[in-house]
């Protein structure tokens, strides 16, 4: 048989052969703390919480990298467990800036959990932390080593995952660190500003950059006129900061939090990734037409922007010269808005709420500004962030009504908002590309197979005898696989979407933590159901977007669009010395 | 090394060193060498495999595992390739036999790698050897060549279908090393950090493949065992621990140095009879089995014999066969300090028991040297060695506490004689 049986705190439970003791414990409804577990990395089995005693043994095994065997008797709760972890978690506090009350991770920190969980109340032994400068280098990511606990997760997911390997343990014993490449500060390695590292991290070790008090600020200034956009993911994933199911789909709450935060006008991104769909369809039909570079890539996902920028810079003529739909709305604010609205640019600030935290450095490339003065976005919150600020407001998200984003930048389509899973850029292009080539109106909307976890997805469509095949990828391994089928030649794509992301957006650096797979699924779902939701489900079929092209920008690919929408990228890998 | 002493038994592993000269091969083969391996090769696998788990060989690294049982986990294995390493990082403090067997008879180790790589069907093996040994490290590399010279390793060995090579590696000197999983990572070019077991090394080792690792002493025991035959081997040593044991004698003693000697001697013949006991007259205050992850014992326990089983009744361990002496001029908790100082820099720094517990017990024992610790510092070095020694990730922190726990044990009135009187410390109002 493939079941083992054994007794957990006296309990009969069978499980499959190969399961963890922990995940076996888990299956019974025992819960076992852990540190340094994570449902989707390796077992690491190094911060040694998740100790439980088995009948017959004398060391006490972590449960996350045992399996059961048959006729096991173990305890999760004895006293030798207990006063066992209670020590291993004053180990760990001895050397943690324990600063609970003014940290960022406060009443959200693992660590701090499993402290109150096993009951610590004293610390028996002397802190010996030697407190070490914060690195604040990054336009995006803060990385506090005064409260690394070791665990890994970081390391892990920037070199499996991310495939970006700029952090890495370094030392050892008492002094080992975790810390950027040969000890240098973030601005100073190949980093990405992904912010993966920060979703994963127990503690706060490594977090965004807060800009709360930026944006504070600036509503509470009476002479400003302060504008916000949402990204499409963050209506999936905000209800989770304030204990909502995963997957609750909550625009209309967002709105009007948004509003009671004391925001002028409350727009949508969703509707500049329509109009991204416009200018990036056309793009990529012109470059079809025209002979230009292809496979044409999408350049809406700002880590992975920095990714080919420093990792692939001979490969920057495959990338759309499309701005972001951030950063395409920032300009359009700052021109379009701007004027219509009669405002002076220093009386406008733009704020963007994001799932990520490459966005507050994209916001600051020095491209990233319609008059050269003014940034097109004045700040940027990650989800994370924006669900500090309504607390802070005294804002209780679940009971708010649903209400409606603002004229002109908030009429928006089914395809805008799948922008936010990986596989929707191309879904919502593919709707778009193929009623402009064929004329003809496309049935069946959905592209299933570029949907999903999948790392690396394709698809094929036929366009009036043109076959067009496209690639989707997700997470910074799998671009550098797509990149590497690129240099060799091997590609043969004709346009491919890459989101910098496990999961797309939903899964991005800035979203609420304990993000898995399991709840990137949700979110996902939760995606598509909003798509559905929406009467209208091509970009090009917005009539927003028809309106602007009338009334301000006059065609795609025009020359307005070149001023505002569109960009250009430079190789910014980190050179070896010679 | 004085032959006639009694004690010492050169019969396995050392009745070659210092006759023959370790740079020649033809020396080796004239005095016998590489009979063995062609012996070998007449028989099958699991014939060669059969004898070593007849002979009750133990691993001589340390833990004392069957080398036999890991012969044929290996050998039953069906992945490839298969790869085989030599322990030879020998970083135990206080451990010089390796060094001394490579250096004076490096082609009986390469002699037991090349039939333990026939018995498991190996093409490539591994000598990881710890950077310090500059000597061994090019007497060994002269050796594989001749090795080859001589078709006892490369293409076709012995004109048969058997191909095997060896190389020789070395870490940065980080004493983790040792621990095997930690030497694995360190082989494939990574920081030397344990993995997590199971799956041991015999399913998954270097590159995730089945490898087999044994200490150099280990596999200088095989060409003895498969020439001779396992009956002959056990007829050597005591009932539950076959053959001899090599022993690095070091400390407060005359006549330090490696010798070979049977299981069953005591401690106390090893100490007095071969060292000659401690200069000067002086006293014995303590005796360290195994190395600095070993036991502390007093002079009252030299009566054990060295066997498995006894000292294992006792709760000690041999360990890869150290034995340093330390006489009455010198301080328990100044001993401990020193030990618990070389296992605060070797840490891995992997897990929080190890990385962050040795550090606190250092600066209890620190309080105990100083006369400043409380009745409650004793509790909690006891609780927080228990929990290391349990809950440690690998071997490493999860014996680094042994010499604490073994000097609470047989030196407890060190700690309690140092405990300060209690008393109330009132402030000026």
């Amino acid at each position: 048989m493939n079941r083992v049986n054994l007794t957990i705190n006296g309990k009969q439970v069978s499980v499959l052969k190969g399961t963890s003791i922990l995940n076996a414990a888990r299956e019974a409804g025992i819960e076992i703390p852990t540190l340094c577990y994570h449902p989707d990395q390796f077992v690491k089995a190094n911060c040694r919480v998740c100790i439980v005693e088995v009948e017959g043994r004398k060391e006490l095994p972590s449960s996350c990298s045992t399996e059961v065997e048959e006729g096991m008797a173990l305890w999760t709760n004895s006293r030798r467990v207990l006063e066992a972890r209670k020590v291993i978690i004053e180990l760990l506090l001895a050397n943690h800036d324990a600063d609970c009350l003014m940290c960022h991770r406060n009443l959200n920190c693992e660590l701090q959990k499993i402290a109150n969980q096993a009951g610590v109340r004293i610390n028996r032994f002397e802190n010996v932390l030697e407190m070490q400068e914060v690195d604040i280098s990054s336009p995006s990511i803060v990385r506090n080593p005064n409260k690394c606990v070791k665990c890994g997760r970081c390391v892990e997911i920037c070199n499996e995952i991310q495939g970006v390997n700029i952090i890495e343990k370094i030392g050892r014993s008492g002094e080992i660190e975790v810390l950027p490449t040969f000890g240098r500060y973030l601005s100073d390695v190949a980093c990405t500003c992904c912010g993966q590292c920060s979703t994963v991290c127990p503690v706060a070790a490594i977090y965004e950059k807060e800009e709360i008090e930026k944006v504070w600020e600036a509503v509470n200034d009476p002479g400003k006129h302060v504008i916000v956009q949402t990204a499409p993911a963050v209506r999936v994933s905000i209800g989770e900061e304030f204990g909502m199911e995963p997957g609750s789909i909550v625009t209309g709450k967002l709105v009007c939090a948004l509003r009671r935060l004391g925001f002028d006008k409350v727009f949508d991104t969703d509707f500049t990734a329509d109009l991204t769909i416009v200018e990036e369809g056309n793009e990529l039909l012109s470059r079809i037409k025209n002979g230009g570079v292809l496979p044409m890539i999408t350049s809406c996902s700002p880590g992975w922007v920095n990714f080919i920028e420093q990792y692939y810079p001979e490969l920057l003529d495959h990338v759309s010269t499309c701005k972001s739909p951030q950063q395409m709305f920032g300009a359009l604010a700052k021109s379009y808005y701007l004027d219509k609205m009669n405002l002076k640019p220093e009386d406008l600030f733009v704020v963007s709420i994001m799932p990520c935290t490459a966005k507050k450095y994209e916001a600051l490339r020095e491209e990233m500004s319609v008059d050269g003065v003014h940034r097109d976005v004045d700040a940027v919150l990650t989800t994370r962030e924006l669900g500090r600020m309504l607390k802070q407001a005294g804002i209780d998200f679940d009971k708010l009504p649903e209400e409606k984003y603002d004229d002109p930048f908030g009429i928006t389509t089914g395809a805008g908002v799948i922008f936010g899973a990986s596989g929707g850029v191309m879904e919502a292009a593919l709707r778009t590309v193929y009623e402009v080539v064929t004329g003809k109106n496309l049935k069946r909307m959905e592209f299933h197979t570029i949907r999903g976890l999948e790392g690396i997805k394709e698809a094929e469509v036929d366009l009036k005898g043109l076959t067009v095949k496209v690639a989707v990828a997700h997470s910074l391994s799998n671009a550098r696989r797509i990149m590497e089928l690129i240099r060799s030649g091997k590609a043969d794509y004709h346009f491919i979407e890459v989101m910098c992301c496990p999961g797309g957006c939903i899964g991005g650096g800035g979203q609420p933590y304990e993000t898995t797979n399991e709840l990137r699924m949700k979110r996902i779902q939760a995606t598509y159901q909003a798509d559905t939701d929406l009467p209208i489900r091509k970009s090009h079929e917005s009539p927003a977007v028809k309106a602007l092209y009338e009334e301000y920008l006059i065609e795609p690919l025009g020359e307005k669009s070149h001023k505002l929408l569109h960009t250009h990228y430079r190789d910014r890998s980190i050179k070896r010395a010679q | 090394m004085s032959a006639e002493n009694r004690f010492l038994k050169n019969i396995v592993l050392t009745k070659r060193c210092e006759k023959i000269n370790p740079e020649s091969i033809e020396s080796y083969v004239n005095a016998g060498g590489y009979e063995a391996l062609k012996k070998a090769v007449t028989m099958e696998p699991q014939q060669v495999v059969d004898e070593v788990k007849a002979s009750a060989l133990r691993g001589r690294g340390g833990a004392g595992f069957p080398t036999g049982i890991k012969m044929e986990a290996v050998l039953k294995t069906e992945v490839f390739p298969k790869y085989l390493v030599c322990n030879a990082d020998e970083g135990e403090p206080g451990n010089f036999k390796d060094k001394f067997l490579m250096e004076n008879d490096p082609h009986q180790l390469l002699e037991g790698m090349i039939i333990c790589a026939y018995a498991m069907g190996m093409e490539k093996g591994y000598i990881y050897i710890r950077g310090e040994y500059i000597e061994p490290i090019r007497i060994l590399k002269k050796a594989i060549k001749h090795a080859r010279g001589k078709g006892f390793l490369g293409k076709g060995i012995l004109k048969k279908d058997f191909s095997f090579d060896i190389e020789v590696r070395s870490g940065a000197g980080s004493y983790i090393c040792g621990e095997e999983f930690a030497l694995v990572e360190s082989l494939e070019g990574k920081a030397g950090r344990p993995r997590n077991k199971p799956p041991y090394p015999t399913i998954s080792g270097i590159y995730n493949k089945p490898t087999q690792i044994n200490n150099v002493e280990t596999f200088s025991n095989i060409p003895f065992i498969i020439l001779e035959g396992a009956e002959s081997f056990k007829g050597i040593g005591t009932k539950s621990s076959s053959g001899t044991r090599l022993i690095s004698l070091s400390g407060n003693v005359l006549k330090r140095g490696v010798y070979e000697v049977e299981f069953g001697i005591t401690l106390k013949q090893i100490v007095y009879d071969i060292g000659g006991g401690v200069p000067g007259g002086r006293k014995i205050k303590m005796v360290q089995l195994g190395g600095a992850s070993g036991p502390l014992i007093p002079e009252t326990m030299l009566d054990l014999e060295l066997d498995y089983d006894r000292l294992s009744e006792n709760n000690l361990t041999i360990g890869s066969g150290a034995v340093i002496v330390i006489d009455e001029r010198y301080d328990v908790i100044e001993i401990l300090r020193l030990i618990m100082k070389f296992f605060k820099h070797e840490s891995c720094g992997k897990c929080t028991p190890c990385r962050e517990g040795i550090r606190q017990i250092l600066r209890i024992l620190y309080k105990f040297g100083s006369n400043s610790a409380t009745q409650n510092d004793l509790k909690l070095l006891r609780t927080l060695s228990n929990v290391m020694s349990e809950t440690a990730f690998c071997g490493l922190g999860q014996a680094a506490p042994t010499a604490l726990f073994t000097t609470m044990e047989y030196f407890a009135h060190e700690y309690t004689s140092r405990i300060k009187k209690p008393g109330v410390i009132l402030k000026a109002v």
